[in-house]
């Protein structure tokens, strides 16, 4: 049952003037104060979570549809997350509304100071097509958590899901507040002409640039999750069993979350020169184990990025490298995973995010290298390390830079809300999940408050030396001095 | 020590070579030493206490700051900053554990602070001082390598702080570029870890689309009109001075949080505006051109937009207090002004000097509209003992800050976020937040082979999809499962 008021939504054709009438009524449905309210905000995440129950089985269809996943894999990353964030957005909601009472140093008696977050406004969130779902429904759940009106812009390169979402999103949430505009670039850039009180973008770097300097001119507040290329350290681990857990984990990470095609997948892995051959033959084996059905993969997202990694490994040094798998069909857009040892450190395939099912594997003489070989790299989402040596994982921790750093394990920080999800330099910058999706659709207002019972003239013109005197003995929280001062018994 | 020497200019090969050296020194892990960055904040401290009478007299020269405000407004904030730094750097620094979520259980989690590497500040004007040192000692305190542009506008200010700063820290890491908008130009050119800036909107716009090129984070404290909504029920003696304090008292009026126009009702504005004469004559004398406790206006260019306000056809006529004005000394006397009209200049844009327009309307509620008519300010006043109009002004008013029955003081709050909203800014500081400002967040997960969820991977089947359905859910017996159950 969708939260409407007596308006029929969704079915109307988007023109260049609908798209500014849709955002308009956004804007005037915020200004009336409706979102604000916790009863709102309560059913709105309410009839998400109806949604992702009801129509799970489309949903997962539709992901099948755009990019080949399997059910299973559509649940686990997008369906099923989405579920567990909405479930504790319901439950800390009235907490994360609340004021955040402050303590005071002794001179600002007698006031009263408390952090009151408020809602933003009107907010577009702009979302990437590998987790067609997922990317757009978290921030919206913050942004709702939030107090906020929201537009939010699929991927026009998923379009069974931004299909999916224009249709069903309307039927459950209110329209008046939160609308679904499609289409592709025309259409963001005529969005993003728009004033908005925050843009939250994930995607390329590239198109991160466009949309800050487009929220430069109106200073709005941007979140960009963006990419990078990131490393997986494979340590030597001692036993057997823990090495074949932590190929698993790797290649669930490289090519069981979208075909490799996910900002947080890992990218490349780096390991010694004397275990690269052992870690070929674990991965070749659990590539067998798991993925030999190529029903339980996903696809490359279309033409284009398929031609791209094709293109990947065209350089001769480049497809020389490949040691495992490489065959590809351009009809079904799929590419088998491949490993690759020691491809060329300056062809494209190492100097740009592959986001596909290409695994480099670079070898170095110490594990340790693997340090200064980050550090000579941009900032990733995530680095991944696998390894018991606690001295080992500090350094990385220390020395090196990036959104998040995850040990032995792979992809399941998206699932913890407890820390923060997000970026750094060209990864991007702005975080969210958990309560970090509130707070980043909040404004987070500080509030003081005094009375008028006690007052201090030595605050006023015209001032004097003794002035001066008593106010350098308060900002020193010399009390004695100042009361001594105050009477006139001290200089 | 970069700056003007003799013919050399700051254009884009120096600035690159600035960067490129703080690259280095941040890189060598210099900066991110506590021992590093205490003795910086104390070598900033130092600072303040040798060198007070220097600073306010450079105030004095670039602004004919009164040496209490120079004292109260910079010298002291600056000094309480640094040191509530010092005292919390440790806690500060450590990482924060975090109870980890049970879709990852076992694992242990914790948020880790690093510094972001090589930033950018950009000061203003009409706290020169303050302006500059305050951001500069949030960077130092999360480990960065800083460069400081002190505004051109301030030019004893800015010298001051070329000429001192590097003898107090360690100048290898924290640089001081003077100049205007041909060397912040060519600062902003380079690629930065963060830049913050302290200004005006305009300049605001271009700081943040040439940090879009590098994918710079930015933190913008602009400004806005600050608005003080009056009710007839307060004390009316202790309300008028404290806003005339947070008005003339701060620069006169060329400041971001003071009250830039009011709002009271008909009824009520004949009573403000004696009580507002009564106290400025209290404060200045009856000749605040000669006073010596004001300020002056910062230079020509802003006299003179201070004056057209005044000179506008339909305004020049509603003025019932002050008025006078002296060019050759750029000093403008405490003025009212009652029911201006409202596409006026002085109604438009930010006045930041000391022209206060009273707008009356019928009752108080009807202020919202006014008030929301505006782009968000940085700070909004509201003086009343009604609680219910204070929590309608509350729920109604989005700006940076909100204080009730006085002005300006949040500032001085340390635990409080000191930043804008909309038009009036991006990011906050103060305190710990200057920290957050310039760190990032980062977050550590680990996890160990203790436990395997084989219902992860593939091949998958229907049983795996209710186990891990379970497993995102919470359940403690999917959990159970999921740990244990081989596939």
């Amino acid at each position: 049952m969708a939260l409407i008021t007596g308006k029929k939504c969704g079915d109307e054709e988007m023109g260049a003037l609908g798209l500014e009438t849709e955002v308009a009524e956004a804007r005037t449905t915020f200004d009336s104060g409706k979102t604000k309210g916790f009863e709102w905000r309560k059913s709105q995440l309410e009839a998400l979570l109806r949604l992702l129950q009801e129509k799970e089985e489309d949903m997962l269809k539709v992901l099948k549809e755009d990019l080949g996943k399997h059910r299973v894999e559509a649940y686990r990353d997008e369906v099923g997350a989405l579920t567990k964030s909405v479930d504790n957005a319901l439950l800390n909601l009235k907490k994360w509304m609340a004021p955040e009472k402050v303590s005071l140093p002794l001179v600002a008696v007698p006031t009263v100071a408390e952090i009151v977050p408020e809602p933003l406004g009107v907010v577009l969130v702009i979302s990437s097509w590998n987790f067609p779902i997922g990317l757009s429904l978290e921030p919206l759940i913050g942004a709702i958590a939030a107090g906020n009106a929201a537009v939010l812009k699929p991927s026009e390169l998923a379009p069974a899901t931004s299909e999916f979402l224009a249709v069903e999103i309307p039927k459950y949430l209110d329209c008046e507040a939160i609308k679904v505009i499609q289409g592709g670039p025309q259409v963001a850039e005529q969005l993003l002409d728009l004033k908005w009180d925050k843009i939250f973008f994930t995607g390329s770097a590239q198109v991160g640039r466009i949309v800050m300097t487009a929220a430069a001119k109106h200073l709005t507040p941007v979140t960009l999750e963006l990419g990078g290329k990131c490393p997986a350290i494979f340590d030597s681990l001692k036993s057997s069993r823990d090495q074949r857990m932590a190929v698993g984990r790797v290649a669930g990470a490289k090519w069981g979350s979208c075909l490799g095609q996910a900002c947080i997948g890992i990218d490349y892995l780096l390991v010694t020169d004397e275990y690269a051959p052992t870690l070929i033959e674990l991965l070749k084996g659990v590539i067998k184990e798991f993925f030999s059905n190529s029903e339980h993969l996903a696809r490359i997202v279309n033409k284009h990025h398929f031609q791209r990694l094709c293109n990947l490994l065209q350089d001769e040094s480049v497809a020389a490298s490949v040691v495992h798998g490489g065959s590809v069909n351009a009809e079904e857009l799929f590419i088998e995973p491949t490993i690759l040892l020691n491809p060329p450190l300056d062809k494209e395939i190492m100097t740009e995010e592959i986001f596909g099912p290409l695994l480099p594997i670079i070898t170095l003489k110490k594990i340790e290298d693997s340090i200064e070989f980050l550090r000579a790299r941009p900032k990733p989402l995530v680095i991944y390390a696998f390894t018991h040596d606690e001295k080992f994982k500090q350094r990385i921790v220390d020395d090196t830079s990036s959104g998040c750093v995850m040990f032995n394990d792979t992809l399941i920080q998206y699932l913890c809300d407890t820390i923060p999800f997000g970026g750094v330099g060209q990864s991007g910058f702005g975080q969210y999940h958990g309560k970090f999706s509130f707070d980043n659709f909040s404004n987070r207002k500080p509030v003081g408050r005094r009375n008028f019972l006690i007052e201090f003239s030595f605050r006023y013109p015209p001032w004097n030396e003794k002035k001066l005197q008593l106010l350098r003995h308060i900002y020193r929280f010399d009390y004695i001095g100042f009361v001594l001062c105050f009477l006139g018994l001290k200089r | 020590m970069e700056g003007k020497t003799s013919n050399e200019v700051f254009n884009r090969e120096k600035a690159e070579a600035t960067v490129k050296e703080l690259r280095q020194s941040f890189r060598a892990g210099k900066t991110k030493t506590y021992e590093w960055r205490a003795a910086q904040l104390e070598g900033i401290a130092r600072l303040i206490k040798e060198k007070e009478s220097e600073i306010t007299q450079a105030l004095r020269s670039d602004l004919a700051k009164p040496e209490m405000e120079s004292y109260l407004h910079e010298i002291s904030l600056a000094k309480s900053a640094c040191l509530f730094a010092l005292k919390n750097l440790k806690k500060w620094m450590k990482p924060e554990k975090v109870p980890a979520a049970i879709t990852t259980f076992p694992s242990s989690a914790q948020i880790v602070s690093e510094p972001l590497g090589v930033v950018l500040v950009i000061s203003a004007w009409n706290y020169p001082f303050l302006l500059s040192i305050d951001p500069v000692i949030g960077a130092i305190v999360a480990g960065n390598a800083v460069v400081l542009k002190p505004s051109e506008i301030a030019p004893a200010t800015s010298e001051l702080f070329a000429k001192i700063l590097p003898e107090y820290v360690d100048s290898s890491s924290i640089k001081v570029v003077e100049g205007g908008v041909p060397e912040t130009t060519a600062l902003l050119e380079q690629k930065w870890d963060k830049i913050f800036y302290t200004g005006n909107g305009k300049v605001g716009r271009i700081v943040m689309a040439a940090a879009a090129k590098n994918l710079t984070p930015v933190s913008l404290e602009l400004g806005g009109k600050s608005p003080v909504l009056v009710d007839s029920d307060v004390n009316l003696k202790v309300a008028v001075k404290r806003i005339a304090v947070g008005k003339w008292g701060c620069n006169n009026g060329q400041a971001c949080i003071a009250p830039d126009y009011i709002i009271t009702t008909k009824s009520f504005a004949p009573q403000l505006v004696e009580a507002l004469k009564v106290t400025l004559e209290r404060f200045y004398g009856k000749n605040p051109l000669e006073s010596a406790d004001l300020s002056r206006i910062v230079n020509l260019n802003h006299f003179k937009h201070l004056t057209d306000m005044l000179d506008e056809e339909n305004v020049s006529d509603k003025i019932v207090c002050g008025g006078q004005t002296d060019e050759k000394q750029l000093k403008i006397a405490p003025t009212l002004l009652l029911d201006v009209p409202h596409d006026s200049l002085i109604m438009k844009n930010e006045i930041f000097g000391p022209l206060l327009p009273i707008v009356t309307v019928d009752k108080l509620e009807d202020s919202f509209e006014i008030i929301n008519s505006m782009s968000k300010p940085l700070a909004a006043y509201v003086f009343t003992k009604n609680k219910k109009l204070e929590q309608e002004f509350l729920s109604n008013v989005s700006a940076g800050g909100i204080l009730v029955n006085d002005v300006a003081l949040h500032l001085a709050n340390l635990y409080l976020p000191f930043g804008g909203v909309g038009e009036s800014g991006i990011g906050a500081y103060h305190g710990k937040f200057s920290f957050d400002a310039f760190s990032h967040k980062k977050a550590v997960l680990s996890r160990g082979f203790a436990g395997e969820a084989g219902a992860r991977y593939p091949p998958y089947t229907p049983e795996k999809q209710w186990i891990l359905k379970g497993l995102i859910n919470g359940s403690i017996v999917a959990l159970f499962l999921a740990l244990f159950k081989r596939f």
